[in-house]
């Protein structure tokens, strides 16, 4: 997939029609992850029960793959259960790093194909951002 | 077509519409073969050695030191020191002249659109001697009153720095009026010449400079190759930055005398080749010619910001005049994330730059995150302009939006 195609077909959908990008009345947990250098901004606020992730928003805003990243995120996480979402976040960090296998890679659903963000360094950061801010939050709320 | 075009490899095929010279240009064949023609028949450690080649190395090491000097218009070239990059010169400054003179309760005169590389180090030395950090403000174009320097310099002041040409914005700054105000309260001058010096003619016996700045890269020269110019008197009153080989006269156990200056400045052994590149990236640029920069410059300036405003949906930061832009377009696109922008961009082989510049000070007082920066140089041509407005007109549709 090129770049623009990256976009048009996956990132722009979940930029612009996101699923999951909304207020969140008493979440179990929260967290705001920032990227300084570019404005990146993205709270991600979760509903834990017995373990399970059973919903969950975001709330934002920055460039598209940030807070696309976010959206494909919560798609993938909901209905999972804490150390699930832990082993995805982690597939998820190894597939921007270029260290990812084919099964794994299935495991990612639409979140796969930001595989491309691997050549662009300077995008890392935004693709992690919702990633990143996940796993700091399950690790303190453990 | 350009005739200069085919001398720069990185163009000469034009895979690329290369817009980010203002981040580092690219190099013509003539200052690669000059680094080359260095490592392949002069190469030793220059100033050390008491053979023919490393008296060679000397050489041209200090013949690219003389060439220098003329270019800016120094008295000697015992005012220039060879540094890496306009970073250090600026920290080089910063670390000896502001340590040494700069005392409690004095203050640093700089302005809110300087590039990092002019804030740090003077947040730096004001927070170690409880010294003052004060800010100039511009207007909304951009431009800064003289009225405002001569409010904000005052008889605390010490150090007054700024950048002769923003890397956001453009917009040449009047250098000889503020050193003249500067020096009428007893302060120094530091001039940040990242920015101007690869487009403009520079005297810094003219604007009365007390340190000028500026990196090789920017005009053409090898990365890694700087220029701090000081006054004589000045340099020989400081202290060195870094210490160790080659900037001593004699060492004890306990003690040491230092090299007179410039090599009092240059530690360790020095990037001769990089200062033989610069020697030669500057006979390119006076062959070009400042008359043929500015003219090519201005004219597809002009084209670019004339066809840009046109497009909906774009914001244009900075002066209403082309002229004051010196090749540095900076704007934004609706809803769209400059990272986004510059990615779209890059897939069609447009290089431009995108996010805050290194000058996040300027960019909070815009009161945006970040901005798309296009830059242009001599080498530059209408295609290359055409391409950047065709990709520009596309990025809205590309990332979802109706126009
Ligand atoms: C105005 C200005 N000052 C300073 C610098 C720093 O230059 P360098 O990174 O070569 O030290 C730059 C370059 O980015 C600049 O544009």
């Amino acid at each position: 997939m090129d770049l623009k195609e990256m976009y048009r077909e996956i990132v722009n959908e979940h930029n612009l029609h996101p699923t999951h990008k909304y207020d969140f009345e008493n979440p179990t947990m929260f967290k705001r992850g920032v990227n300084p250098s570019c404005g990146d901004d993205l709270t991600i606020n979760l509903k834990v029960e017995e373990g399970v992730i059973t919903d969950g928003s975001y709330v934002g805003n920055g460039c598209a793959i940030s807070q696309a990243s976010g959206d494909m995120m919560m798609d993938l996480i909901i209905g999972k259960t804490v150390d699930e979402a832990k082993h995805l976040a982690e597939i998820f960090n190894r597939m921007i790093k270029g260290e990812v296998t084919e099964e794994e890679l299935e495991e990612l659903e639409d979140a796969q194909a930001l595989i491309d963000i691997s050549h662009m360094p300077a995008r890392v950061k935004c693709a992690l951002l919702s990633w990143r801010t996940l796993s700091e939050m399950l690790d303190e709320n453990n | 077509m350009n005739a200069f075009r085919k001398d720069f490899p990185v163009l000469s095929e034009n895979k690329y519409a290369y817009l980010d010279s203002a981040a580092t240009a690219q190099r013509p064949v003539q200052v690669l073969k000059a680094v080359e023609d260095f490592y392949r028949t002069a190469n030793a450690n220059p100033l050390r050695g008491l053979y023919e080649l490393s008296i060679k190395a000397t050489d041209a090491y200090e013949d690219a030191r003389a060439r220098v000097a003329r270019f800016i218009d120094a008295s000697s070239s015992e005012e220039v020191i060879f540094t890496k990059n306009t970073t250090e010169s600026l920290n080089l400054v910063a670390y000896s002249y502001g340590r040494a003179f700069v005392k409690e309760g004095d203050e640093i005169l700089i302005a809110v659109s300087e590039h990092h590389s002019n804030i740090i180090p003077w947040q730096t030395l004001a927070k170690e001697k409880n010294a003052k950090l004060v800010y100039l403000y511009p207007n909304e174009k951009g431009e800064y009153s003289l009225d405002e320097v001569k409010a904000k310099c005052n008889s605390r002041t010490r150090i007054f720095a700024m950048a002769q040409v923003s890397n956001v914005l453009g917009i040449p700054k009047p250098i000889k009026e503020y050193a003249k105000i500067a020096h009428s309260v007893g302060a120094v001058m530091v001039v940040d010449g990242a920015q101007s010096t690869p487009h403009m003619k520079v005297s810094v016996r003219d604007m009365d400079a007390d340190f000028f700045a500026f990196s090789g890269h920017k005009l053409m020269a090898p990365m890694g190759i700087g220029v701090l110019y000081g006054k004589k008197e000045l340099l020989e009153a400081m202290p060195p930055f870094l210490t160790g080989g080659e900037m001593i006269e004699y060492v004890t156990e306990q003690s040491a005398t230092f090299a007179e200056v410039p090599h009092k400045f240059e530690a360790g052994t020095v990037n001769a080749a990089g200062a033989v590149g610069l020697a030669a990236a500057i006979d390119y640029l006076e062959n070009v010619g400042f008359d043929f920069i500015e003219k090519t410059e201005e004219k597809l300036t002009a084209y670019l910001l004339d066809e840009l405003k046109k497009v909906p949906h774009i914001t244009v930061y900075g002066s209403d005049s082309y002229k004051e832009h010196v090749g540095i377009v900076t704007f934004n696109v609706d809803d769209c994330h400059p990272h986004d922008v510059a990615s779209i961009l890059d897939a069609d082989k447009v290089c431009i730059r995108a996010g805050h510049h290194c000058a996040q000070p300027l960019m909070q007082f815009m009161k945006v995150n970040a901005t798309n920066r296009a830059s242009l140089y001599f080498y530059n041509t209408e295609e290359d302009v055409d391409r950047f407005l065709t990709s520009i007109k596309n990025v809205r549709k590309e990332l979802g939006y109706g126009s």
